[in-house]
């Protein structure tokens, strides 16, 4: 592909995305999900607005606005395979397989659309916690740069993630149940809404493999004052060790992700999404 | 490229000794046909016949098994995105784009066809012009999910034929429609043959349809093809037929006959109980059809000789 493919790719891609997104969250369903998801951490957060972390001047708020919104990024894995996933079984991937060049505008319209649904949410987060939660550093630069940059490195680190999970897993029924426990789990354990040492010391071992707790450390570096990395394991934020674990996950998604989504798209074809659909039909 | 090299000579399509077989099931015992530039043919065959996977060959969607296959000048198994451009497929929709609007779903594909054009044909078609064509006009602004199965049907052609190819795949394309549905399906298909000269192979197992669409047929059974020629040919190797009914001492006969009268004078003739009930029909394209396809798929030979005892 030459520099001008790649640019026609990247900006059908882009309207692909943006068309996606702009139609989901249109829809009663995609308004009403965006509007649950959004409104449940901001609940959560007027509920622990002035609870108090024990032995810590911070307030239990504060410690988790940096976990929600790692948990926003951290979704996008699940969200992202569950469209594959679903897009396959109604034919979506085919139709865009059957035009030049689809396949990979569809992939870059998939990055496009999760990466905006990811975005989107925390823009719906962070603008009322910054009102609601005491002791976000608003006036501080670190704190938007930090922030921007920490999405970023999620977002590469778990779209491409996501792309290879909805390759490899056939049934987006198991992604959305098994995927939503899973990442639930995953950041409950990986101490976003309490500090890790609380929890099991064998989940200290198993849990710092997984980019969702990075992303939490990171974005508690940019949120909270120094004296909370006394909570964290090690009692420093250890910065260079998120970046470095992200960008391995980065890595292998971006390496693996094409090529399994190459493999699974060469399958595709009208038949195979008509055996599908009397599957779904018989389920239904 | 590649797809320019193939001179205006060579068939669009050529198949020989095609093969496809799954697990330890043939679907395809060696096809050989042809399609020629502008031509429209219709795979007719009943379900199973391995019309859907042909089809899916040709569009470079399925690997095959053995034999050669050239579209366009190219094996579609090693096929580039530009052969892509050239290729139109119209895909039977189910619920993929639901939230999406009809204009909006249209002019994004076509869009992925603007690199590929040239002076001499621009590529995309015009969005609002082939809505015109497809009858969705007023439904430009509707959710794709929010759409009739005639009318998606009618906005799966438009995006088939978006970028103005130069063949065109319709795997049974009219199956669940209601006959006016049918009707105006018909109509574009044939502008689309008369007036961009597009190629078009459509699968189906509806005879009128084919009979209304198709220069030429080719009727697959048990994974080969029992029949190739024009709609007039086999009508003539129909016409040919009368098919002869009569019962005689309690038991019902049925029997195919090119020569009714001669085969008359001679059961008339014969010797034993009276002959009743005795009807004899011109044989219909159909009936021959279900001779075809029947004396293929349990090897009885050729129909002409077939006769049944029916109990």
């Amino acid at each position: 592909m030459n520099a001008a493919d790649l640019l026609t790719t990247l900006r059908l891609g882009a309207t692909r995305g943006w068309i996606t997104f702009r139609s989901y969250v249109t829809s009663r369903e995609g308004f009403t999900q965006t509007v649950f998801w959004n409104a449940l951490p901001l609940a959560v957060l007027i509920w622990l607005r002035d609870a108090p972390l024990p032995g810590t001047t911070i307030v239990v708020s504060a410690l988790v606005l940096p976990g929600i919104i790692a948990v926003s990024l951290a979704f996008g894995v699940m969200s992202t395979a569950y469209n594959l996933a679903t897009e396959r079984e109604d034919g979506t991937l085919l139709r865009a397989k059957a035009v030049p060049g689809g396949t990979s505008g569809y992939v870059v319209g998939l990055s496009v659309a999760s990466a905006l649904d990811a975005v989107i949410g925390i823009v719906l987060v962070m603008v009322p916690a910054m009102f609601i939660v005491p002791g976000v550093p608003v006036g501080s630069a670190l704190l938007w740069l930090g922030l921007l940059g920490w999405t970023a490195l999620g977002l590469l680190a778990c779209l491409p993630l996501g792309i290879l999970i909805g390759s490899v897993v056939r049934n987006p029924r198991t992604i959305g149940g098994l995927g939503f426990l899973a990442t639930t789990g995953l950041a409950i354990a990986s101490g976003l809404f309490t500090p890790l040492q609380d929890l099991w010391s064998w989940l200290q071992v198993v849990v710092p493999v997984f980019p969702v707790y990075w992303l939490g450390v990171g974005l508690r570096s940019v949120f909270l004052p120094a004296e909370a990395a006394a909570l964290e394991i090690g009692g420093t934020w250890r910065v260079l060790e998120a970046v470095g674990v992200l960008g391995l996950w980065a890595a292998l998604g971006l390496l693996l992700g094409p090529v399994l989504l190459r493999r699974m798209a060469r399958r595709e074809s009208g038949s195979a999404v008509e055996a599908r659909r009397q599957l779904a039909l018989q389920r239904n | 490229m590649l797809v320019e090299i193939a001179g205006e000579a060579d068939p669009v399509i050529r198949v020989r000794g095609l093969r496809m077989r799954y697990g330890s099931t043939d679907v395809l015992r060696g096809l050989d046909f042809d399609v020629r530039a502008g031509e429209v043919v219709t795979l007719l065959g009943p379900n199973g016949a391995g019309k859907s996977t042909t089809i899916e060959i040709l569009e470079g969607f399925r690997e095959r098994s053995a034999g050669e296959v050239r579209v366009l000048g190219v094996d579609p198994a090693r096929a580039d995105e530009r052969w892509r451009s050239e290729i139109g497929m119209v895909l039977q929709s189910w619920r993929d784009h639901g939230k999406w609007r009809v204009r909006e779903l249209l002019a994004h594909l076509g869009a992925y066809y603007a690199r590929y054009s040239t002076p001499d044909r621009p590529r995309p078609l015009d969005t609002d012009q082939l809505l015109d064509t497809v009858g969705l006009t007023e439904l430009a602004g509707r959710r794709v999910a929010t759409l009739s199965g005639g009318q998606r049907r009618r906005l799966d052609v438009a995006i088939g034929i978006v970028g103005r190819p130069r063949l065109l795949f319709l795997d049974e394309p009219t199956a669940g429609f209601d006959p006016e549905a049918r009707r105006d399906f018909h109509d574009v298909v044939h502008r689309l043959a008369d007036d961009e000269a597009t190629t078009i192979l459509l699968t189906t197992h509806d005879l009128a349809e084919a009979d209304r669409l198709a220069d030429r047929v080719l009727i697959l059974a048990g994974g080969r093809i029992v029949a190739d020629g024009s709609v007039d040919q086999l009508a003539r190797r129909v016409a040919r037929l009368s098919e002869v009914r009569w019962s005689r001492d309690g038991q019902r006969f049925v029997h195919s006959t090119a020569d009714a009268a001669g085969f008359l004078r001679e059961l008339l003739a014969s010797p034993g109980p009276d002959v009743e009930e005795l009807e004899v029909h011109r044989t219909s394209l159909e009936d021959t059809y279900m001779e075809l396809v029947r004396g293929h798929e349990n090897g009885t030979g050729a129909p002409e000789k077939a006769v049944e005892v029916v109990a």
